[in-house]
């Protein structure tokens, strides 16, 4: 326990560092989005990586998280803060009501069930032209303030972001350590076993459902101020494979897994620049190649090929930030 | 009067896109009966069917029949190669494991098509004209007929394979019990190859006989394939007749909704119906013992 909260504190150490030699460049920007992706996928992998339960509708909650601020905060002026603990409250009821028919499923038709709630949640997006304003986006956001500092340089929303997002992180990691983490880990290995074990399989699904679908309207608010425009686009079916890309690469079951994988995912198209919509086809062959050669994705796959090349040495396992 | 010819009109384009969204719905049931799969590349295998027949007729001047023998028979082979080089090499795997490598394969087949014929709407040629034929005050084209009749010929013709050939026979031993179809000597390793191929091959020609009447794009394949699934899931994932009334019932539905409620609404009718029978009925509307099982 004690090695994990070191760990934590390294991790936070270098989260809070590394802007400073950046000066608030275009890398700062990225980051950003580094962390918002990271907290989704975080709050994806709670759900199938510790649960086993699968999502392909996480994109909608971020929408919902994302509009729902944006709408508050532009055509009725309520304060920027108080809409995103109301919409993050709303989405999460929204998840929880949703959550005890949907995941009461199973494997694929849970995957076509969540599928089907993201499609919906999209179609609402881009028809309610009046309050959303449709395809074309909505725009004229406010950035957040506190007292007299606005949030409106790429600095100032790094570190707005990634204190939101290692919250969550620190979070997320007390609760995979908790009696609550080791419960969907029974349920992940065997729903059955685990429910005759005492544990509350239906409503810990539920829970663990709702709990990503907070975290995500949370990011869904944060990225509205942070980009002060959003379009219907941004939370297709495409953002939710993106991030299932995300914890497939970086680790099924792991909390640093999903922010290696968000870290790469995020930072690899801006690197080539060339491939533009082509990502597809390489996020395709990488869900492909991954599940088939290394489905313990990199947080396994690293450390196994470092012993592998240096046999003799113990080898440190880094923090994977 | 005018109203009732409006629901005629509705109902026979629904009916019409109702028996793509059965063949589809059989494709899916073809795989998911001998391997427990569902493909989530299945729509893909719809959309390669439309843009490879508009390839093969634009591009290789091929005249339009031989250009739907060569699209259906390049996705059978893409389908062939897909469970040889995805499916295969996976050993113990799990449902979720399928789910995100079917996934994967989806959307890298989306992207290689979007690389190779970018990513503008194509139209086919309707196959034999557009002259509208009048029928009760509403208006029925001619590709409506074809695809009724490829519909009604592929229902028939998996209904003979599937109970009288002994390649059908032994598929549909794999469905009720893979173990003891192995001990009784049928290689339930080439039934799953098998299953992808015509899958794939009843898949793409849903595509090619849609194409004409609502173009195709690398993109068509996402909605095309989950409202298959809607009409599989509907029939309870059956071959049989279930699954053609699920995308029937389904394609009308929508169609009217479209017309008579809100067009923009269209796509989330049917997965609006999805949920409700997911969360109702995931056994599918018809009694399971009606349905019948590949």
């Amino acid at each position: 326990m004690k090695s994990d909260r070191i760990k934590f504190l390294v991790f936070a150490l270098v989260v809070l560092l590394v802007p400073l030699p950046l000066s608030g460049g275009y890398l700062t920007n990225v980051l950003i989005f580094v962390g918002i992706n990271s907290v989704l996928a975080l709050g994806l992998n709670l759900l199938l990586g510790y649960a086993g339960q699968i999502s392909l509708g996480q994109a909608a909650f971020f929408g919902l998280g994302a509009y729902g601020s944006g709408v508050l905060t532009t055509a009725y002026g309520v304060n920027p803060w108080l809409a995103m603990v109301a919409v993050a409250l709303c989405v999460a009821l929204f998840a929880f009501a949703i959550g005890f028919p949907v995941l009461r499923l199973k494997g694929h038709y849970l995957a076509m069930a969540t599928l089907g709630v993201g499609v919906i949640v999209n179609i609402a997006l881009n028809e309610t032209v009046e309050l959303t304003g449709g395809p074309s986006g909505l725009s004229g956001i406010p950035n957040l303030t506190i007292g007299s500092l606005t949030f409106d340089s790429d600095l100032k929303n790094y570190y707005l972001v990634w204190v939101f997002a290692l919250g969550m992180i620190l979070l997320s990691l007390n609760l995979v350590n908790s009696r609550f983490g080791r419960g969907l880990r029974a349920i992940h290995d065997s729903e059955v076993a685990a429910r005759v074990m005492g544990v509350n399989a239906r409503l810990m699904k539920v829970q663990v459902f709702t709990l990503s679908a907070f975290m995500s309207a949370i990011m869904g608010s944060l990225y509205c101020h942070v980009m002060t425009f959003i379009s219907p686009n941004s939370f297709g079916f495409h953002f939710s494979v993106e991030l299932l890309t995300m914890i497939v690469i970086g680790g099924l079951g792991s909390v640093y897994g999903s922010i290696l994988g968000a870290l790469l995912l995020t930072l690899l198209p801006e690197m080539l620049r060339t491939f533009q919509d082509y990502d597809i086809i390489v996020y395709g062959l990488l869900l492909i190649t991954m599940t088939i050669y290394l489905p313990g994705g990199l947080v396994e796959g690293i450390p196994a090929l470092l012993r592998r090349l240096v046999p003799a040495r113990k080898v440190t396992e880094g923090s994977d930030a | 009067m005018e109203l009732l010819n409006q629901v005629t009109q509705f109902v026979i384009s629904g009916l019409a896109t109702g028996s793509i969204y059965a063949l589809i719905g059989l494709s899916f049931a073809i795989i998911f009966n001998s391997t427990g799969i569902i493909n989530f590349a299945q729509g893909e295998f719809v959309m390669l069917g439309g843009v490879l027949t508009i390839f093969s007729l634009n591009v290789l001047h091929l005249p339009l029949l031989a250009a739907i023998v060569v699209a259906v028979a390049v996705t059978t082979i893409i389908g062939l190669l897909f469970e040889r080089l995805a499916i295969r090499p996976l050993k113990n795997a799990t449902p979720l494991m399928l789910i995100i490598i079917t996934i994967g394969a989806s959307i890298l087949i989306r992207g290689l098509v979007m690389l190779l014929w970018g990513k503008d709407t194509q139209a086919l040629p309707a196959f034999s004209g557009t002259d509208p034929i009048s029928i009760a005050g509403a208006t029925l084209l001619p590709q409506h007929l074809w695809i009724f009749g490829v519909t009604v010929l592929v229902i028939i013709g998996c209904r003979l394979f599937f109970n009288h050939t002994i390649s059908g026979k032994a598929m549909r031993a794999c469905s009720f019990n893979r173990r003891a179809a192995n001990l009784v000597g049928i290689s339930v390793g080439r039934m799953v190859l098998f299953s992808f191929v015509i899958s794939a091959a009843v898949g793409s020609l849903a595509g090619v006989i849609i194409a004409p009447l609502t173009m195709t794009a690398y993109d068509v394949g996402v909605m095309l394939g989950l409202k298959g699934f809607c009409a599989a899931i509907m029939g309870g994932m059956g071959s049989g007749l279930g699954t053609v009334l699920g995308g029937l019932i389904l394609g009308t539905l929508e169609s009217l909704g479209a017309g008579l409620i809100s067009s923009g609404y269209k796509d989330a009718i049917a997965f609006f119906i999805l949920l409700l029978i997911l969360f109702i009925r995931p056994q599918g509307l018809f009694k399971k013992g009606e349905t019948e099982r590949v």
